[in-house]
C-alpha cells in the first residue's frame, strides 16, 4: 500500500512542471484579470462593480466586434460541420484514388494563411478574378473586401482552411461504427437515409459536438486572414473581436481589456455548455 | 425466366452503382481542384518575372517599380503557368533582400523551441495524468480543456500581464513561455497514453521497475507515433501564428514571417509570391513525409469526453 502510495506521489511530480506552468501562464494571471475587471484603475484601485462591463457592454466598438464575429461564426460553424460531413461521406463510398483525395483536402491545413493570402487578393480584389467570373455572367462588380459580401468571403476562406480537418475527425467516427449493426440494418431493409440517420448521426454524435466545438474556436481565427487582407481597421462587417482586442491593447487600458476578455469567456463557455448539453439529449443512449 | 429477370436486375444495380460512383468522383474532383488552385497558384506564380507579376496584378497591387513604367493592365490575368519560367523571385529574395530571411529564421526560432519543450513537459504532465487518475486530477484536466479552448482574443490578456510582471514583455520570450506550457499537447498526449492497458504498467512495476523505467522505457516507446502527429500539429499552429506577435511584440524586427509577408503587397508584390512559397516549403514537406501520423492525431482528437 505505501508503495503504491509513494508511485502515486511521483505521479504528482511528473505532473509538476506543467502544472506550475500552466497556472503561471494562464490560471493565476486569469484572476488578476477578474481583479482588473473589477476596480476602476490600476493605480487608486478602488472597486467599482460591474462599470467595466457595462461600459465596454456599450462601447460600440466591442457591440460591432461582437455581433461580426457571432454572426460569422453562427454561419461558419453549421457549414464547416454540415459539408465535412458531406466530405468524409464522399471519402466512404468507393471512388478511385481515396488517398490522394485525403491528401487534397487536408492539404490547406499545412499552408500558413500568410503563404496564401496573396491569392486570396487576386481571387476577391475589386478588379480581381471572381469578379471577372461575375462580369462574364453579366453581373456587376464588387468590392468584395469593402461590401457586405466580405463575410461571405471570409466564410469561403475558413472553410477552404478547416474542412479538411473536421472530414478527418468524422472518417476516424465512420470507421468506428460497429459492422455488424450496419449489417443488421441492411438485413433488415433500412433505406441508405435510415442507415444514416438513424445509425451513423447517432453513433457520430460525439464528434459532431467535438467538430463543432474546434470550428467555433477555430472561427475566432479567422482574424488572421482578414488582418493579413486588410490590416488593423478593415471594413466594418470584417472588424472582428480580435481587432478590437488589438486597438485596446495599444491604448493600454487595463480596465477594458480584463471586462473584453471576461465576457468572450462567459460567452464561449456558455457556447460550448450548450452544445455538450445538447449532444448529451440526443446521443444519450449510446453510451456506456 | 426468373434467373434471367434476376440476371436483368443485378445489371442494372451495377450500372446504377458505376454511374453514381462517377457522380461522386466528379464531386470530389472539383472540390480537390477547389482546394488545390490556391496552393498550386501562388507556387507557379513564384516562377513569374516581376515585369509579369506586375503585368498581370499591377492592378491589384499598383507597384510602383523603380525606373520604367511597367504595363499595367486594366484586368487581372490570373495564369497557371508563367510565360516564362524563372527564378529572379528567389535571387532577389535569398540575395538582395536579407529581411525576409531574418523573419524567416525568427519563425524558426519560435517554432522549433516551442515544439520541443512544450512536447517535453506534455510527454511528462500526460504520463502524470494517466497514470492512478484520480478525482482531483480530473479536475484539472478539465481545466486544462477549458484553458485549451480559449480563444486568443482571452488567452492573450493573461499572457500579457504575466509577460509585463515578469518583464519579458516585447522579448522572444513573451512568445515562447506561454507556448512552452500551451496544454493542447498535454490535452492529446493524454488520450494516446490512456490507451496503454494499465496491466502492462502494473506488470513492470511489479517486477521492480520504478516510475522513471515505466514512463521511459514502456510509454514513450509506446507513444512514438502519438508524439510525432502531436509534434506535427503543434508546428503547424505556431508556424501559422498571427494573433500572439502582433500584441506581445511591439518591435516588428522580432516578428515571425507568419506576421511581417502581409507587410510586402504594397511594395515588392513582384517578389512576395516567392517568400509565400519559401514559407510553405517546411510544413509541405512536414505535411507529405506525415500525413499519416497527422490523420492519426486528428483521430485521436475526437470525443472530448474520453
Amino acid at each position: 500500500m505505501t508503495a503504491t502510495k509513494k508511485r502515486k506521489m511521483i505521479s504528482w511530480l511528473f505532473l509538476l512542471p506543467s502544472l506550475l506552468g500552466v497556472f503561471l501562464f494562464f490560471v493565476a494571471p486569469f484572476f488578476v484579470v477578474i481583479y482588473y475587471s473589477l476596480i476602476d484603475n490600476p493605480i487608486q484601485k478602488n472597486f467599482v462593480g460591474f462599470k467595466n462591463f457595462v461600459n465596454v457592454w456599450g462601447n460600440s466598438a466591442f457591440r460591432q466586434a461582437g455581433i461580426n464575429t457571432l454572426r460569422f461564426s453562427l454561419v461558419a460553424v453549421p457549414l464547416a460541420v454540415l459539408l465535412s460531413l458531406f466530405l468524409a461521406a464522399v471519402m466512404e463510398s468507393r471512388i478511385p484514388g481515396r488517398s490522394y483525395f485525403r491528401t487534397f483536402f487536408l492539404s490547406p491545413l499545412m499552408v500558413p494563411t500568410a503563404s496564401v493570402v496573396l491569392i486570396w487578393q487576386v481571387l476577391f480584389n475589386y478588379n480581381g478574378i471572381v469578379n471577372n467570373i461575375r462580369m462574364l455572367f453579366g453581373a456587376g462588380k464588387i468590392d468584395f473586401l469593402k461590401s457586405d459580401q466580405a463575410q461571405v468571403v471570409i466564410v469561403v476562406l475558413f472553410l477552404w482552411k478547416n474542412l479538411g480537418y473536421n472530414m478527418i475527425l468524422f472518417m476516424a467516427a465512420l470507421a468506428s461504427i460497429p459492422k455488424d449493426l450496419l449489417e443488421v440494418a441492411s438485413l433488415e431493409n433500412a433505406s441508405k437515409f435510415q442507415v444514416f440517420w438513424y445509425i451513423k448521426v447517432r453513433y457520430m454524435s460525439s464528434t459532431i459536438l467535438f467538430v463543432a466545438i474546434m470550428s467555433l474556436i477555430n472561427s475566432f481565427k479567422v482574424f488572421r486572414e482578414v488582418y493579413l487582407m486588410t490590416g488593423d481597421y478593415p471594413y466594418s462587417s470584417l472588424y472582428m473581436l480580435q481587432h478590437f482586442m488589438n486597438n485596446t491593447f495599444a491604448s493600454l487600458d487595463y480596465q477594458k481589456l480584463s471586462a473584453a476578455a471576461i465576457i468572450m469567456f462567459a460567452v464561449v463557455t456558455g457556447l460550448v455548455y450548450i452544445m455538450y448539453q445538447v449532444e448529451n439529449f440526443y446521443g444519450k443512449d449510446l453510451e456506456g | 425466366m426468373i434467373t434471367r429477370d434476376r440476371q436483368r436486375a443485378l445489371k442494372r444495380k451495377k450500372r446504377i452503382d458505376t454511374i453514381k460512383t462517377v457522380i461522386v468522383t466528379m464531386m470530389a474532383v472539383m472540390f480537390a481542384i477547389v482546394f488545390l488552385t490556391p496552393i498550386v497558384l501562388t507556387i507557379t506564380n513564384s516562377f513569374m518575372s516581376p515585369s509579369e507579376i506586375s503585368a498581370n496584378y499591377g492592378s491589384i497591387f499598383a507597384t510602383t517599380e523603380k525606373g520604367g513604367k511597367v504595363f499595367v493592365s486594366k484586368t487581372v490575368n490570373l495564369k497557371l503557368i508563367p510565360d516564362m519560367i524563372t527564378f529572379s523571385q528567389y535571387f532577389t529574395v535569398l540575395l538582395k533582400s536579407p529581411e525576409y530571411l531574418f523573419k524567416f529564421w525568427n519563425s524558426i526560432l519560435y517554432v522549433l523551441p516551442i515544439v520541443i519543450v512544450q512536447l517535453g513537459i506534455a510527454t511528462l504532465a500526460s504520463y502524470g495524468f494517466a497514470r492512478y487518475d484520480g478525482r482531483l486530477k480530473r479536475a484539472i484536466f478539465f481545466l486544462y480543456i477549458i484553458v485549451m479552448l480559449m480563444p486568443y482574443q482571452v488567452t492573450l490578456v493573461p499572457n500579457f500581464l504575466v509577460s509585463r510582471s515578469l518583464g519579458i514583455y516585447g522579448t522572444r520570450w513573451s512568445i515562447l513561455l506561454p507556448g512552452f506550457f500551451s496544454p493542447f499537447a498535454v490535452y492529446l498526449l493524454t488520450k494516446f497514453m490512456k490507451r496503454i492497458p494499465t496491466e502492462v504498467m502494473e506488470a513492470a512495476s511489479i517486477d521492480g521497475a520504478d516510475e522513471w523505467m515505466i514512463f521511459s522505457r514502456i510509454c514513450m516507446p509506446l507513444c512514438k507515433g502519438g508524439l510525432a502527429s502531436i509534434a506535427i500539429l503543434v508546428f503547424f499552429d505556431y508556424w501559422n501564428m498571427v494573433e500572439q506577435p502582433l500584441i506581445l511584440l511591439p518591435d516588428s524586427d522580432l516578428h515571425p514571417l507568419s506576421v511581417f509577408l502581409s507587410k510586402i503587397n504594397t511594395g515588392e508584390i513582384s517578389l512576395a509570391f516567392a517568400v509565400a512559397v519559401i514559407y510553405l516549403v517546411p510544413p509541405l514537406l512536414i505535411f507529405l513525409y506525415g500525413e499519416d501520423y497527422l490523420v492519426e492525431g486528428i483521430s485521436y482528437q475526437g470525443g472530448i469526453k474520453g
